[in-house]
């Protein structure tokens, strides 16, 4: 246990609705926080705009609310400036993968050691209730009245298309996975995507029901684990197994499959094919994968950015301003 | 055509002192023109002469051979007293090719010597320059001295025994140019050959090579008397201070500027930076310097290099951004998270033709309202801009100095003009420059210190860098409230904090130069300009001054704030005339701050320098009218 306790993370009072999944999501980040053990003081909490990008003010660390869709960049200047700060990025899924795409595929594929949160409710909330680009195909907002007619990002696809080496998944009422789910990608060293299923209850509400509450998630979702059989079901009696080239669901007991047929998850494989085919699962065929999907050792950013400077600074003979003036070409007046 | 006979003369030569000369090389883009050029203005400052060069060279990479758009010139005026400028006509063109005397012959005046190349001037050189005849001199009306020598043949020659085959040995045709320009003004060919051993240190046959060639071009002009009987020399005359010089661009200067500030302020440097002509070269050189413990990241975008700059000042680094042309309006938004926020931040906009892609490799001053003015809001901050390459430095440092004293982005124009023209600088020493004091929060102000707590003379707000015990804190785009530094709709509130976020640029006056006035004390005429103009405009002032009509300079190289007595020195003249490359941005801002002031304009946007001489005769107008 480390010396800090949630409350020692927590500040302000948060203005989000009632009832909106930025609130569970804040309890399980300063839940987080305290099992992480970080001094506050040593934390910096980015975000861009949008409801949940508000999340900053209300965390006692160093912090900052920036402009939309640039909280990826303006986390990466301070990242590779501070190494050794932690430092978190908050984005909502207009502003991490719509305005701010961009930088959040560029955040991946360098290997920023960033906490990457995406609050994913498939909506903008603060502009009122347009639709996001992870809202489904047909969706129907107050900027699509007769449906849209464009298809979602899978955050996990553009994870992996970035080359991302960490992606994890959790729903934002689902507490203890959550907590899990922040802790290992704050270990992990590189981006990591933490994708964060909520609910907007004014503008989509109920918009993934089928795994808000516990008997959703039971039947509907399954924890992923490194290690683990892929075993799901309100009694745990589905698993998954491959098939050809996907996956499929099977029930054990059935067709004498017993548990060791049961494809095992492993989060540290390299090749990420079944990572990403485990992460696009959904219902009503599938489940929704929870937990850490992928998580993969690789050197980051930061690291190879201090690791090139202190190799540079042995080989080259200047290290001061007047030093380098030296190694130009001078003459002499006397 | 006039071509001067070659001969073999005996009789003596004569050799007459000038007190400056201009000398334009040109070629195609892959003639190695401007390391000729380089080559020659550092021979010559070598030997104590000051110097001011500009490189012309073409958008593309590397245009068809031979043809129009490829040609790449560069140009250096050379002087035995202070030179300001690299000069209007050149005294010397060297064309390497017909396409090079097309394009480059307006440079010249009717007394310049032109050098070219014979041997690439065939049939099918001419035809790629689209030249209709076969005498491209008479087609153009050139009545010039013309030294017409078989450079390439003689290069090809000259290495015939070097082991090099055609096509490296004709690469060496530029340093059979430069010897030739080198016995023409009686240049110590020994430093040329030891730049050149230098610069080709790791390929010693090559060097050999070019060094070959070299002597050969000098020695053809001196057994030839190519120049009839005559060369010349430029003997330094003003004495510089003593101490080390090296030659320096103003991007170069930038970069060292920023070095420089950093390490005295104790920060690291970051530069967030996206490539973009011609400002790219700010970020090569702080690439290079890692030894220096400087971090440069090349962003996705333009965005990204200003926000990623944003978040290192947040993390208490010396945050920089570099762009140019359209890569300013895409660092906007996030300059003006910096404004609200009160985070130290440098931009750097090395000023190219606009609008849009514009005219990449060209020099203008179109930026400055977009500067001053191109944000939402009520946007104050600071800009200053750079007056000469050797000036870059100083105004680097000093926009540094700024940001992290006062808490505030600052914007610093310079452009392609000086950022690639280069001049002799005198090595600098860290110690004779100001002192950089970051504003930062002292432990004793934990407990009580909010994120908007201000310096009450300065109203500068203090710098809490995350890891600093006990000041964590959230800032951001949202208005703040003075007091508590939480997020405020409060409308008295958000008053007050428009009008202190702008008494805070206004009071960096008070730590200022005052504006000084170059030239007749009771002029006639006032020159107002500011930025890269410097050489050109106090050059015209100082012509006229010796032409008996009393004229003056006020030069800005601070534009907002203004220097404290601005407005006490603009009133004192009948006459103003505000010279800027742009329709008149800065003469705007002037007659808006200063209301009734009457000023004229002399306004040029070609993407070239100014001309000396045409200054002068706008002036002159403008003084009899």
């Amino acid at each position: 246990m480390s010396e800090y306790t949630a409350n020692n993370y927590k500040i302000g009072q948060a203005r989000w609705c009632p009832g909106c999944g930025d609130h569970f999501f804040l309890a399980s980040l300063h839940k987080a926080m305290a099992v992480l053990g970080t001094a506050p003081d040593d934390i910096a909490v980015i975000s861009g705009i949008g409801c949940s990008s508000r999340l900053p003010y209300y965390m006692n660390t160093y912090g900052m609310h920036t402009i939309h869709g640039r909280a990826a960049a303006i986390a990466t200047g301070v990242k590779v400036a501070r190494p050794e700060l932690a430092v978190w990025q908050v984005s909502g899924d207009g502003d991490g993968l719509a305005i701010g795409g961009n930088h959040f595929i560029h955040a991946l594929r360098r290997n920023i050691n960033l906490n990457m949160i995406l609050l994913n409710n498939r909506i903008y909330g603060l502009t009122k209730g347009q639709y996001s680009p992870t809202s489904d195909r047909g969706f129907v907002s107050k900027s699509s009245p007769y449906g849209t007619v464009e298809d979602p990002f899978h955050p996990a696809e553009l994870a992996f298309g970035a080359r991302g080496h960490f992606f994890a998944r959790c729903v934002a009422t689902d507490a203890s996975s959550t907590v899990d789910v922040l802790v290992a990608g704050a270990k992990h060293k590189g981006a990591s995507v933490m994708e964060v299923l909520q609910n907007c209850v004014i503008f989509n509400d109920g918009t993934y029901d089928s795994v808000y509450t516990k008997e959703g998630r039971a039947k509907n979702a399954i924890y992923l684990e490194h290690g683990k059989p892929m075993i799901f079901g309100v009694n745990k009696e589905k698993g998954l197994m491959q098939e050809g080239f996907g996956l499929k669901v099977v029930t054990l007991g059935e067709n004498g499959i017993t548990e060791k047929d049961i494809l095992v998850h492993d989060a540290h494989c390299e090749d990420n094919t079944l990572h990403l085919k485990l992460a696009l699962m959904e219902g009503p065929d599938f489940p929704i994968a929870l937990g850490v999907i992928r998580d993969v050792d690789a050197i980051s950013y930061d690291e190879a950015v201090e690791a090139q400077i202190e190799d540079v600074k042995n080989k080259k003979k200047y290290h001061t301003f007047e030093e380098l003036l030296l190694t130009n070409e001078t003459w002499e007046v006397k | 055509m006039k071509i001067h006979k070659h001969q073999v003369m005996t009789d003596k030569m004569m050799v007459k002192e000038l007190e400056k000369v201009v000398v334009r090389f040109s070629g195609d883009s892959g003639d190695g023109m401007q390391l000729a050029g380089n080559i020659f203005s550092n021979v010559s400052a070598t030997v104590g002469n000051d110097i001011s060069t500009f490189p012309d060279y073409p958008a593309d990479i590397r245009a068809p051979q031979g043809s129009l758009t490829g040609v790449s010139g560069f140009q250096v005026h050379i002087g035995a007293n202070k030179v300001l400028t690299p000069g209007d006509a050149c005294d010397v063109l060297v064309a390497m090719n017909p396409a090079a005397l097309k394009t480059q012959y307006k440079f010249c005046k009717t007394s310049s010597v032109i050098i070219v190349d014979a041997d690439s001037f065939q049939e099918k050189d001419l035809e790629k320059a689209l030249f209709k005849t076969q005498d491209p001199f008479e087609e153009l009306g050139i009545k010039n001295e013309v030294i017409s020598a078989p450079i390439s043949s003689m290069c090809k020659s000259s290495l015939a025994e070097s082991g090099l085959d055609n096509k490296a040995a004709l690469r060496c045709k530029n340093m059979f140019a430069l010897g030739l320009v080198c016995w023409l003004f009686n240049r110590q060919i020994e430093l040329a050959e030891n730049m050149l051993r230098e610069k080709f240190a790791k390929k010693p046959a090559i060097a050999d090579a070019n060094i070959k060639v070299l002597n050969d071009g000098y020695n053809y002009g001196h057994n030839t008397h190519a120049n009839g009987a005559v060369t010349y020399t430029i003997e330094s005359k003003e004495p510089k201070a003593k101490g080390l010089y090296m030659d320096i661009n103003g991007n170069k200067a930038t970069a060292y500027g920023l070095i420089a500030a950093a390490e005295k302020a104790g920060l690291q440097l970051y530069l967030g930076s996206y490539p973009i002509t011609p400002a790219t070269d700010v970020l090569h050189e702080l690439a290079k310097h890692k030894s220096l413990g400087i971090k440069t990241v090349q962003c996705e975008d333009e965005i990204a290099g200003c926000a990623s700059a944003i978040g290192a000042s947040f993390a208490g680094a010396l945050g920089v951004t570099s762009t140019s042309g359209p890569g300013i309006c895409l660092k906007s938004e996030a300059m003006n998270l910096a404004v609200i926020a009160e985070l130290p931040l440098v931009v750097l906009n090395v000023m190219r033709g606009g609008p849009s892609t514009g005219l990449p490799t060209k020099s203008e001053q179109t930026d400055l309202l977009q500067a001053l003015y191109g944000r939402n809001g009520e946007s104050p901050l600071v800009v200053i801009a750079a007056t000469s390459p050797t000036n870059c430095f100083d105004s680097a440092y000093m926009a540094a100095k700024i940001a992290v004293e006062h808490m505030t982005p600052v914007v610093l124009l310079t452009d392609a003009f000086i950022a690639n023209g280069a001049a002799a600088w005198k090595l600098p020493k860290l110690a004779d420059y100001a002192a950089i004091t970051p504003h930062y929060v002292t432990p004793d102000m934990e407990g009580t210190w909010t994120p908007f707590q201000r310096d009450p003379e300065t109203l500068v707000r203090y710098w809490a860098t995350p890891g600093t015990k006990g000041f964590s804190h959230r800032v951001g785009g949202l208005e703040k409230c003075n007091k508590t530094g939480s997020i405020s709709t409060e409308p008295a509130n958000h008053s007050l904090m428009t009008n202190l976020r702008q008494a805070k640029i206004d009071k960096i006056a008070d730590s200022l130069p005052l504006l000084e006035v170059e030239g007749a004390e009771d002029a006639d005429l006032l020159v107002v300009g500011w930025g890269s103009t410097y050489g050109h405009l106090c050059s015209a002032v100082e012509e006229l001054n010796q032409a008996g009509k009393k004229a003056a300079l006020a030069h800005f190289q601070y534009i907002n704030p203004l220097p404290k007595n601005t407005e006490e020195v603009l009133r004192k003249y009948k006459k103003i005339v505000v010279a800027e490359q742009n329709l008149g941005q800065f003469a705007a801002y002037l007659r808006g701050k200063f209301n009734g002031l009457a000023v004229s304009q002399y306004n040029e946007v070609k993407g070239q320098p100014f001309q000396t001489h045409e200054l002068v005769e706008a002036f002159t107008k403008i003084m009899e009218k």
